[in-house]
């Protein structure tokens, strides 16, 4: 076969492929991917749905035992009632109150219930935006 | 002193833009202004080394007239963190950013001093305006100068976030920095020989090293973050797909397809476009990754204030991007390739292949960390990808790479004889069969199909390395005679590049096999135990000794003693504890405080050659707290002289009235009122151990996982042995000119075919036709040198 033509056999074959994958990809992302939520916004959703909660911890709400931990979460700009969160699971270190956190899990009866080990907390702000003066 | 840095920072800021300005007026190859500006670069870097060594001086006096030290130390901080707290702050990492780039700059800069004389101009501008624009954004980017004064200065400073204090935390920043900032070079170099249309390899001999430089410290950085994340952070991981993870992964993945692919367009003249979008991309995603730390965008684990600079760094990226494709794009007709690929059965083609996996995963990793942007702007809602999403699509293309980091080193450039493939593929396919049937014998691996597929694929590619180190060594042998070892050390350091490159690739096969193993056969339980209480977790029972606890002036730290044994014997004692912490840069609080405060985990960890047993403790301190909290309203109450409180409370409460009237008398009160506390948090803690609280623990037992480290430290020292520069083989004989460079080149081409030859992987004829071929380049190469014509001879002129 001449060479030229073979080359761009292989040329369209492998960008097909390409396509293929990315495609799947783009669609795979959109199906298995958790929306994010605050809790106002979790407060309207549909229950029994699996939602990537983001907000901060309320100061004072925080309550460990040996089982599980129960806190309060509010909205990142600090609006609307707090929700109530139980969690069970590995908690990382930098979690405490006041702190931003993302949580996956569902609405059970008014209390977010928590996905074992999906707890993240944004590190302690190393990087912050304005000073404490 | 601040506004002494400040000036000099200042100064560093001009001197890049002259630099700059002077390298664009030496762009026709006048060699005074190329003079000038590459002691300007020179200049640049005291300039910085001297800005950073005032910040560190500050740190180390506890100068707290510095912001910067006052938002970062105390005087309490340990003299180590100290000196790393510099780069734990935003103005401080922009430092490091400048004064890395200003140490690269300057190195590649004396490197070049002779050679490349169209290219250094243009490379010098890239640099010198990459460098100014961090140098301006600490000076005017607002809030970010690491020079900022506080007037007066105050008594103590804030204190390092005791999350921070870990030895591996303060070498990881760094590490990543110089990973990002080295890529600089080599996109310099590119951008300049894209401007000077001298896209032939020479840019590529001449940054190579850099690269190298570059990919080596990016993967020390990881590889740190990830012990970090392993040992300290107490979920027992070692990799999240955080953003911030994936953002340093990124360019280190690309960097990695760089470094392959020029290979072959330094031996073949091919994929000259591809190399210079890797290095753009490249130099794109280091850059992204400095700007999503300081972002905000994404949510993620790692530090993401908003903050100010973003815009401006997002910006650069633009400018970047645009610049460069648009460079590239009207350069295509000079970026053509030189040669095609003869035979798909040749290095190159796999280095192709290679190069194409590791895009894609760089294309799926990116597509995950940002999709939440994207999702935002397709739905309107924010939704984001988890771990086994990045696993699914990460796995596959990994295990493919596995294979062909083994079959790329069994073949040799250009094209291979079926009978030669015959020859060096045998023993390495029958270590693939082996390999199968004795996991499927002897272990449960054949119930995880993509684990077991990789360490087959592992087995073929140790093997075939294996092969090669042995063949080289043999070959060697037989010219020189001498021990099988001493061949073996003498091939290598003689061919550096090649066997450095190997021990890479077993470095990166092993360190797959322990993240396979760890991941896909772990055993991770959650137990609940009251001391004296014993739980079995696979196969090895863990008995709760006792609790322990203790109290010092920063933190609550709960400890448990566990024992673990195995077959009634006991193999080991672990201490994991949990620390409370109070929270830095407040004088005294009540006790309660410490717990409003960081809590860090110290992980027990018995680590071993086959499996790791890891555990880290949550304590149930309940009722701790509600003590703690009772003895701080009972404090209260007493310095408040309510009824019923013992007669000592009345003399508190007159000391305390006394200090706040007199300033004099306050620090000997705080100094009481801090002992009373320190007694009671000790008689409160002590209640803990006598109390008898069941406390959760985390046990993971994580087979291999060991490799992984010693498979990173494998690849890490094929780095080096390949950064390593050879020794110049006659005295005075160094690489002076382009032509020399080329010369050396060839002769190298020459010797790999020889030594591919007597490998057995090139077959007689097949070797025959690539020498003679070779050896014509070579004699036409001298041919120019001799006629002193033509672009090289040019570069003859020795400089000053």
């Amino acid at each position: 076969m001449d060479p030229n033509r073979k080359r761009k056999i292989r040329l369209v074959a492998a960008l097909g492929v390409a396509v293929l994958l990315a495609v799947a990809l783009v669609y795979t992302s959109f199906t298995a991917s958790t929306q994010a939520k605050e809790p106002s916004e979790i407060l309207a959703a549909t229950p029994g749905t699996s939602y990537e909660m983001t907000g901060k911890v309320v100061p004072g709400t925080v309550d460990r035992s040996a089982e599980s931990l129960s806190f309060k979460v509010e909205d990142r700009d600090g609006e609307g009632t707090p929700m109530a969160v139980t969690y069970s699971g590995t908690v990382p270190d930098p979690f405490r109150a006041g702190r931003e956190i993302v949580l996956t899990g569902k609405l059970v009866q008014g209390t977010f219930v928590g996905e074992p080990d999906t707890l993240v907390t944004k590190c302690p702000s190393k990087f912050s935006a304005e000073k404490d003066a | 002193m601040p506004s002494l840095g400040g000036a000099l920072l200042a100064l560093a800021f001009l001197t890049a833009i002259f630099a700059a300005v002077a390298a664009l007026l030496g762009r026709n190859g006048d060699r005074r202004w190329i003079d000038v500006s590459r002691r300007a670069v020179y200049a640049f870097f005291f300039l910085v080394t001297a800005c950073v060594a005032i910040v560190e001086v500050a740190f180390a006096t506890d100068d707290f007239s510095f912001s910067l030290v006052q938002g970062h130390s105390s005087i309490e901080t340990p003299p180590f963190y100290k000196l790393a707290a510099m780069w734990s702050s935003q103005e401080g990492s922009l430092l490091l950013w400048a004064w890395v780039l200003s140490i690269a700059s300057s190195a590649a800069l004396y490197a070049t001093r002779n050679r490349l004389r169209e290219i250094v101009p243009w490379a010098t501008a890239v640099l010198m305006g990459v460098a100014s624009f961090f140098t301006g954004l600490m000076l005017f980017g607002g809030g970010v100068n690491p020079f900022a004064e506080l007037s007066p200065a105050p008594a103590d400073g804030i204190g390092l976030n005791p999350l921070l204090q870990h030895p591996s935390m303060m070498i990881h920043p760094p590490m990543l920095y110089s990973g990002y900032v080295s890529f600089t070079v080599p996109f310099a170099f590119a951008i300049g020989a894209l401007i000077a249309r001298r896209v032939d390899a020479e840019w590529i001999r001449a940054t190579r090293s850099f690269a190298l430089i570059a990919w080596a410290f990016l993967g020390l950085g990881l590889l740190l973050g990830a012990r970090w994340s392993y040992t300290e952070l107490g979920w027992g991981g070692y990799w999240a797909w955080d953003p911030v993870e994936n953002a340093a992964l990124m360019p280190w993945l690309i960097g990695t397809a760089f470094l392959h692919s020029i290979m072959v367009q330094e031996k073949r003249g091919m994929l000259k476009v591809w190399n210079a979008s890797l290095i753009v991309a490249t130099f794109s995603l280091a850059l992204l990754g400095t700007f999503l730390v300081r972002s905000g965008v994404l949510q993620s684990i790692h530090a993401f204030g908003d903050s100010t600079v973003g815009p401006y760094i997002l910006g650069l990226i633009g400018v970047v991007l645009i610049g460069s494709t648009a460079l590239i794009v009207s350069r295509l007709d000079d970026l053509r390739s030189e040669k095609r690929i003869d035979s798909l059965a040749s290095r190159e083609s796999v280095f192709l292949v290679n190069n194409l996996l590791l895009v894609g995963i760089t294309a799926i990793v990116f597509w995950g960390t940002f999709f939440p942007l994207i999702s935002e702007l397709f739905t309107g809602d924010k939704a984001s990808l988890a771990a086994p999403w990045f696993d699914r699509y990460t796995t596959p293309l990994a295990i493919g790479l596995v294979l062909f980091t083994g079959i790329g080193p069994l073949l040799a450039w250009r094209r291979v004889s079926w009978a030669s493939a015959k020859r060096v593929f045998r023993l390495p396919l029958a270590a693939a069969a082996l390999t199968a049937i004795a996991l499927l014998l002897f272990t449960d691996a054949g119930g995880e199909p993509w684990a077991f597929t990789l360490f087959v694929f592992a087995g073929f590619a140790l093997t075939g390395l294996a092969q090669e180190f042995w063949q080289g060594a043999a070959a060697r042998k037989r010219v020189a005679g001498g021990s099988l070892l001493a061949a073996l050390l003498a091939v290598t350091s003689r061919n550096r590049r090649r066997y450095g490159g190997y021990t890479v690739h077993i470095g990166i096969v092993v360190l797959l096999i322990g993240i396979a193993a760890s991941s896909s056969f772990q055993t991770n339980r959650d137990v609940t135990l009251r001391p004296g209480e014993s739980a079995v977790v696979d196969g090895r029972t863990i008995v709760y000794e006792r609790p322990t606890v203790a109290v010092d002036r920063e933190k609550f730290t709960f400890g448990a003693v566990l024992s673990v044994s195995e077959d009634g014997k006991q193999v080991a004692t672990l201490r994991p504890s949990r620390r409370f912490f109070r929270p830095t840069g407040q004088p005294l609080g009540t006790i309660d405080s410490f717990f409003a405060g960081e809590a860090t985990s110290e992980v027990g960890l018995k680590a071993g050659l086959t499996s790791d047993f890891w555990t880290s403790v949550a304590p149930d301190v309940t009722a701790v707290q509600r003590r703690v909290r009772a003895a701080d309203k009972g404090f209260e109450a007493c310095v408040g002289g309510d009824p019923g409180t013992p007669p000592q409370c009345k003399a508190l409460a007159a000391t305390m009235r006394a200090a706040a009237a007199d300033p004099e008398l306050r620090a000997p009160a705080l100094a009481q009122i801090a002992s009373i506390q320190a007694a009671t948090a000790e008689r409160i803690a002590r209640s803990y151990v006598a109390d008898g609280t069941p406390a959760t623990f985390r046990v993971i037992v994580d087979p291999l996982v060991t490799w992984m480290w010693i498979g990173g430290l494998i690849a890490l020292a094929g780095a080096l042995i390949a950064i390593w520069p050879a020794r110049p083989r006659r005295r005075g004989a160094l690489i002076r000119t382009e032509a020399d460079a080329l010369k050396e080149a060839k002769y190298r081409e020459i010797r790999d075919a020889e030594l591919d030859h007597a490998a057995g992987k090139l077959s007689d004829e097949d070797f025959a036709l690539l020498d003679a071929e070779l050896r014509r380049e070579a004699v036409e190469i001298l041919d120019r040198v001799e006629n002193g014509n033509g672009a090289s001879a040019r570069e003859k002129i020795p400089s000053s």
